[in-house]
């Protein structure tokens, strides 16, 4: 990682210049209306010919800005390269060499302020090289072909590491780790592997048979799946040392703890954190109700609070289980939506409506204790604050009555307290955070952390970026490389 | 594997079921729960352990059906598995020495009294058991309550076994002739609307009222939100921060109108079910 500059073939000026004439490909997509009311995936993938041709307009930059800005350091042009010439399965192996799930990255990704947002193309003409397409692109072909693409892990060491938590964080250390040659062992809360990508992320956005796959392939590959297993309960870490023979462990439990606004009226029936409206949802396919037995409350006007990802997922939830009007209240403006770019687009082709500079200030029920209103304020932009974002300021007096049925929080997560509250040598700071340092190591040997438990909330190639230095880090440890 | 190891009807629609889980039955403590599910379609069920063996690594859970998914769970038989088990849960009941407590149980709320009246008995306390029941073929564990009181007192609302009436009737005159204030402790596991009176009870003799809240819950483990409730003015969450909570602190109404969120639903499901069973 870091410092990698591309070797491979070099492009003459004229086909370089070629190239920046070309148009980026189009993801090819449902109906924007049709999707609005189903569960199906949103982009429906490039074909063999589209593939080439979009990587194709790749203009293998000796400087490679795509790379500096991958979290986990890709070597992108090469890949694309691999791909113009119809290589898929070569491509395919250069992105496993550093990402092991590429068909979700490449589907949940931010590319647009990653690989995509500093590539030359996007500097020439604003259409940048369509990496996370291809990246899905290559991953999807192998699931749903005969090829496999190859990967190898060393001889046994002899060593056992265990992972806390199945998200991407997670998932990348046992995947890293069992490439390595260690026994790996992944412990899980829920009845199902795959944390936020399994009970957060839509289906919608992230087809689940694609997250069972890669699970299923790290099973096969010899990693074992402990689920309905929560460490700090059932084990504490000093029992997953001394009785189950662990020589490191991994801690990767996000960010679970769901942040309330602490309004007037924020228990009213039809208020919902986003971890619970999407978890119903999502990991207990509350959709298929009653097919499935886990219900969820259907709202005629769905007001979700919050502008990033998991607010976008929410109020997009909403209209495909049937809303008459779905909104997005954002105390900021489109601008500083941190949300990806194309789930702000979808959202709003679907029919979304944007409440920009918009919070409420109390919930309003009726006798039965349901909500049917909000009172809002509106706000305006400010100084910016410590994250570099312009501070919403209430405008006094513009309070105005939103009607409404069904609310979602979607204002961020906080640290879940109990694997951190039942570990008193694991340092935390202010926040309840685990304090680690640039390896995931944190204050108790032999353990490690990393994503959203170490970072707060983050994103999921962030989660793997923090578990491939980890995974690295342990492995060092374990071979007697390098000290605690 | 969760496997059933027994099964039994206590009563008209109240179970026992002895489950496999050895790990959790090694770190129970009085006042957990676990969250279970029946099938992988099922919903995520939380229920207080009943009890549990070390030895045998078992846990035992006693249920009402009352829904979709705890008529599926009544209808296991010993041998078939669980699909999910996950636990211990929430936090563990303050066990110390009181002098004496008063257990208040009320219906289903006899299994997780059990554990809890049993633990404090052997921490030394005198306890003095209330166990209530509508009537009396809907009382179950009489004994084993019993065995773990210096007192065991029945009542039920028609008379028909015990003492005819409310739990709350002895609770009070036992609080009024405890002149030398020895009762510095009253557990209430029940219907809501029997802990609330439970605690409304006691209140005026200023007897710490310690309640175990049963609210919709999905994960069990503090990442959802949906189990919270209002204590002391502020929202907590039963899982994490529960599931036991001062029932003078409680915000009653607002437990029972969440309890109450999915009732056309619950019933939309157990329509569906009860279709599919007679064809």
């Amino acid at each position: 990682m870091g410092g990698y500059k591309y070797e491979g073939r070099r492009l003459p000026v004229q086909d370089k210049k070629a190239r920046m004439k070309t148009h980026r490909n189009k993801m090819t997509e449902q109906d924007p209306l049709a999707r609005a009311r189903n569960f199906d995936e949103v982009n429906l993938g490039y074909d063999a010919e589209t593939a080439i041709s979009e990587a194709e307009r790749c203009l293998l930059c000796p400087s490679s800005p795509c790379v500096k800005g991958c979290p986990v350091k890709i070597r992108v042009p090469e890949f694309l390269d691999k791909i113009s010439e119809g290589k898929f399965m070569e491509a395919l192996e250069i992105i496993k060499a550093d990402n092991a799930l590429p068909a979700i990255t490449g589907r949940v990704c931010p590319q647009e302020v990653q690989c995509e947002g500093p590539c030359t193309q996007n500097k020439v003409s604003k259409e940048p090289v369509g990496i996370g397409y291809l990246e899905r692109y290559v991953a999807d072909l192998e699931r749903n072909s005969m090829d496999r693409c190859c990967v190898n892990c060393s001889p046994p060491t002899g060593k056992k590491v265990a992972v806390v938590g199945s998200g991407p964080g997670g998932l990348t250390v046992a995947a890293d780790m069992m490439r390595l040659g260690h026994e790996v062992h992944i412990y899980e809360a829920f009845h199902k592997a795959g944390g936020v990508l399994v009970y957060g992320i839509p289906e919608f956005r992230l087809p689940k048979a694609i997250v069972d796959y890669e699970i299923k392939c790290m099973e096969d590959l010899g990693v074992k799946i402990h689920t309905n297993h929560i460490i700090g309960k059932i084990y504490s870490l000093d029992e997953l040392m001394a009785e189950e023979g662990f020589d490191a462990i991994y801690v990767g439990i996000g960010a679970g703890a769901p942040r309330f606004m602490g309004i007037e009226g924020e228990n009213l029936l039809g208020i919902f954190s986003a971890n619970e409206y999407l978890t119903r949802s999502n990991l207990m396919k509350a959709y298929d109700f009653p097919n499935y037995d886990t219900p969820i409350a259907q709202g005629k006007k769905v007001c979700v609070m919050g502008g990033g990802n998991v607010a976008m997922d929410s109020v997009r939830t909403g209209l495909r289980l049937g809303a008459e009007e779905a909104h997005i209240i954002y105390r900021r403006s489109h601008e500083e939506l941190p949300a990806r770019t194309e789930e702000i687009h979808h959202a709003e082709e679907e029919g979304v409506m944007f409440d920009f500079l918009t919070t409420p200030i109390r919930f309003i029920g009726d006798d039965e204790g349901k909500l049917v209103a909000m009172e809002c304020i509106r706000m305006e932009l400010g100084e910016p604050d410590d994250s570099g974002r312009r501070r919403p300021v209430p405008l006094e007096g513009s309070n105005f009555i939103l009607e409404a049925d069904l609310a979602v929080i979607a204002i961020g997560a906080g640290p879940n307290p109990i694997l951190t509250s039942s570990e008193p040598e694991i340092e935390l700071n202010r926040w309840g955070y685990i304090v680690a340092d640039d390896d995931g190591k944190t204050s108790k040997k032999g353990v490690w952390a990393g994503g959203d438990i170490v970072t707060g909330s983050a994103t999921v190639i962030l989660a793997m970026g923090a578990g491939r230095k980890s995974a690295a880090s342990m492995h060092r440890y374990l071979t007697g490389e390098e000290e605690w | 594997m969760n496997k059933v190891l027994m099964k039994k009807k206590l009563v008209s629609n109240i179970f026992e079921m002895e489950v496999e889980a050895k790990g959790i039955a090694n770190k129970a403590k009085a006042g957990q729960f676990v969250v279970i599910m029946v099938s992988e379609k099922g919903e995520r069920i939380p229920l207080t352990l009943a009890d549990w063996s070390v030895e045998k690594g078992t846990i035992t859970l006693v249920f009402m059906v009352v829904g979709t998914s705890s008529l599926r769970l009544s209808q296991l038989e010993e041998g078939d598995d669980l699909f999910a088990v996950l636990g211990p849960l929430g936090h563990a009941s303050d066990i110390e020495d009181y002098g004496a407590v008063i257990m208040v149980a009320g219906g289903v709320g006899t299994a997780p009294i059990y554990p809890i009246a049993k633990s404090l008995k052997e921490r030394g306390n005198k306890v003095i058991s209330i166990h209530g029941a509508r009537s009396k073929d809907l009382l179950f564990w009489q004994d084993k309550l019993a065995s773990v009181s210096n007192e065991h007192i029945i009542t039920t609302d028609d008379g028909s076994f015990g003492r005819k009436g409310l739990v709350t009737e002895p609770l009070k005159e036992l609080l009024e002739a405890d002149h030398d204030k020895i009762i510095s402790r009253v557990y209430s596991i029940g219907p809501g609307i029997m802990m609330k009176f439970c605690a409304l009870t006691t209140k005026p003799f200023g007897v710490k009222t310690i309640v175990s809240l049963n609210p919709i819950m999905i994960d069990g483990t503090g990442m959802c939100g949906a189990c919270r409730v209002c204590v002391h003015g502020k929202t907590k969450f039963t899982c994490i921060d529960g599931p036991e909570f001062d029932g003078h602190e409680v915000d009653w109404n607002l437990l029972t109108t969440r309890q109450r969120a999915y009732l056309n639903e619950e019933k939309c499901s157990y329509d569906k079910f009860h279709m599919e069973c007679e064809d």
